[in-house]
């Protein structure tokens, strides 16, 4: 689905990331981990063609993303809370988004009944504007808003942090439904190695910008992370 | 906005050196003092009214204190007595200052007006801390309109002179000057009562809490009529309406409808004179401007979205061309009435409108991608600067030189008629390109795209 070919990015002459070559089959549930500056954001950045690769390329489902935007109807992505549109209700930002990916009003509310115990009744209905939640709720209407359109591709940044701890559960249920079910191809970061372990079929560690490690996760993995990020 | 802010602090100096002069023309024989005391108490309401939607005391600002050791009652006087230095409290007096000087100049006894000024003070004072007091609800609100609409009602009818008698109280202020003791006075209970509120409810959860209202929800299903662009179209209403600023513009360039008496009463210019080509260009585009030169950073806080999102930009800039188009007419339609200083008005402010439409559209779109700050939209509208840079200076010469130096140039070596028509004909010309013109500006803004992000993220401006 993804592939990845000797993409750097540079600023000045600090390299922030190195990738030589990485695949990405469709439905995996792919782990990205990694300290800060280790080049997560970047490549995620790099994969939605927010920043210009300084070498290199990233083929999204046979369609180079710099050179095209065809990729955008099937990739969905949420990376921080500048993703979301502030003066906005939750509702009408799912509406929005929904016009965006060709979806009607009643797509859209079927697909939210599917996450009002996501919500936790404090999203919907609150008639307060999104930039007026606090960050928790904040971040589920975000995630929440990358499962509309049917993607085949989403990408996720941190999507754990702020979370209270039943909606970390959920969305590991859900990740791993996503990748399993209904082959959706899930990229997610995260800074806690129990939750992605658990999540994620694949992980792979960035450090300072090039890969470290690519795990197929197995019982032993989060242990082997925990050893790698100890030392 | 800092030439905004300098031309209203001019305007009002202005203002208060003539206001003398101006009184006594329209009240000839009168006592000018006498007929401004009457007037006063209009003055009062007025600046009661701007402050209730304006001015907020900025208690917010006092929440990194409450960690800190200092005392709450501490705390309470700072954020009241911070208050005292508010911008609104020196409107009145960069009119009253001048005012009192040309006073002295014209015989009134200095230490009289000197005291005077103590008690102008005190009243303002007073507004102010009033203010703070019925700003925190509605209902006050209309108290305040049915208030100021029975005043000017009992007076039209000639049920009693209230101004007569208002004018009369604070002609006592001015001969008595140790009654300025009074008004002083109110401002001090206005503080004090201000003080003993705000005291008890220094606590997060209860006045520094950011007051969330209800957020009234609506489809817009009328906007379905414009297909494609509709989402757009209902984001950029929802954008306008719901932003401080954004909203603030609605109502200037509404206001600024009225630019043009100040020059068509002026008879230094004739129908035809290219100044006022400028007012047209002015009227017809003022939200052309105000809301154009910031395309697309009013989408700043979200753009990596948008860029991520599946949007066709293309459709995103139809949809705020289409905006602009609608404000252009609007505004056309509101500048009809000056077709009463003659024909020529109408036809200028026309021509310019069709101007605007089919060239200044695209040429502020176009401006557009040169956009690089951010803009906060959460941030307060008086005074804000943020996201002006050069684009937003250099965009003024194609705006009003273009057209000017066209129209100067067909009325010299031509004729007026002429002239009109050519604008009108660019206009017209514009508008039929506007396709291949945004497919164009579409492909700019798409080369610009990463230098845009990375503008847009960067907080400080």
């Amino acid at each position: 689905m993804i592939s990845v070919q000797n993409i750097t990015k540079k600023y000045g002459t600090q390299v922030v990331l190195n990738l030589s070559n990485l695949e990405i089959p469709k439905g995996q549930s792919f782990g990205l981990v990694g300290n800060n500056g280790a080049g997560k954001t970047t490549f995620f950045s790099l994969l939605l063609d927010l920043i210009r690769p300084t070498t290199g390329y990233i083929i999204n489902n046979g369609i180079q993303v710099d050179v095209s935007e065809d990729w955008k109807p099937f990739t969905s992505s949420f990376i921080d809370e500048t993703f979301l549109i502030g003066y906005l209700t939750p509702e009408e930002y799912f509406y929005f988004i929904g016009e965006l990916r060709g979806q009607n009003r009643a797509d859209i509310d079927a697909l939210l009944a599917n996450f009002a115990d996501f919500f936790h009744g404090e999203i919907l209905g609150q008639k307060k504007y999104l930039r007026d939640l606090s960050k928790g709720n904040q971040k589920k209407a975000g995630i929440v808003a990358s499962f509309i359109g049917n993607p085949e591709v989403i990408i996720l940044d941190e999507p754990f942090a702020n979370l209270d701890p039943s909606t970390q559960i959920r969305l590991k249920a859900i990740i791993k439904d996503l990748a399993e079910q209904q082959e959706v191809t899930v990229l997610v970061s995260s800074h806690d190695l129990i939750h992605v372990t658990e999540a994620c079929e694949r992980i792979v560690v960035l450090n300072k910008g090039e890969i470290v490690k690519d795990i197929q996760t197995s019982t032993e993995t989060l242990r082997e992370l925990e050893n790698f990020f100890a030392g | 906005m800092i030439f905004f802010g300098i031309y209203m602090l001019v305007s009002l100096i202005g203002l208060g050196t003539g206001l003398y002069f101006i009184l006594e023309k329209i009240f000839p024989g009168a006592d000018p003092m006498l007929k401004l005391s009457e007037l006063l108490i209009y003055w009062l309401f007025f600046e009661l009214f701007v402050r209730y939607f304006m001015q907020k005391l900025p208690v917010l600002d006092v929440k990194p204190l409450l960690l800190l050791p200092i005392k709450k009652s501490t705390i309470t006087h700072y954020v009241l007595g911070k208050s005292i230095f508010s911008i609104y409290n020196f409107f009145a007096l960069f009119i009253f200052i001048p005012f009192g000087i040309v006073l002295m100049m014209h015989g009134y006894p200095m230490p009289l007006v000197l005291f005077w000024f103590l008690s102008i003070l005190g009243l303002v004072l007073m507004v102010n801390f009033i203010n703070f007091i019925i700003n925190k609800s509605d209902k006050a609100l209309i108290g305040l309109v049915l208030v100021m609409g029975t005043v000017r009602a009992v007076e039209y009818f000639d049920l009693m002179p209230i101004s007569k008698y208002a004018g009369d109280v604070f002609y006592t202020l001015y001969e008595n000057p140790l009654l300025a003791v009074i008004p002083l006075l109110f401002a001090v209970i206005g503080y004090s009562v201000n003080y003993r509120f705000l005291r008890n409810r220094i606590f997060l959860d209860a006045s520094l809490k950011k007051k969330n209202k209800e957020v009234v929800s609506s489809d817009m299903g009328w906007t379905k009529r414009f297909g494609s662009i509709a989402p757009f179209l209902r984001l950029d209403l929802k954008l306008i309406w719901r932003n401080k600023r954004t909203k603030m513009q609605v109502f200037i360039s509404l206001a600024m409808v009225l630019y043009g008496l100040i020059f068509y009463t002026m008879d230094d210019f004739g129908p035809q004179s290219p100044m006022l080509v400028f007012v047209g260009i002015f009227m017809t585009g003022i939200f052309l401007m105000n809301f154009g030169q910031f395309i697309p950073a009013w989408d700043s806080a979200y753009y990596s979205m948008m860029m991520s999102q599946n949007i066709p930009l293309r459709k995103y800039l139809e949809s705020k061309a289409g905006l602009i188009s609608v404000s252009v007419v609007v505004m056309f339609l509101l500048s009809v009435p000056y077709v009463y200083f003659g024909w020529e008005a109408l036809a200028i402010n026309f021509s310019t409108a069709l101007y605007n439409l089919g060239v200044n559209i695209p040429v502020i779109l176009f401006f557009g991608s040169m956009n690089k700050k951010r803009i906060d939209l959460a941030r307060s509208a008086v005074g804000n600067m943020q996201g002006t840079g050069a684009a937003q200076f250099l965009v003024g010469i194609p705006l009003f030189g273009a057209p000017m130096l066209i129209y100067m140039a067909l009325v010299f070596f031509v004729s007026f008629n002429v002239a009109m028509i050519v604008l009108s004909v660019l206009g017209i010309i514009g508008f039929v390109l506007r396709k291949p013109l945004l497919d164009k500006i579409t492909n700019v803004y798409r080369k610009k795209k990463y230098g845009m992000i990375a503008g847009f993220k960067e907080k400080e401006s």
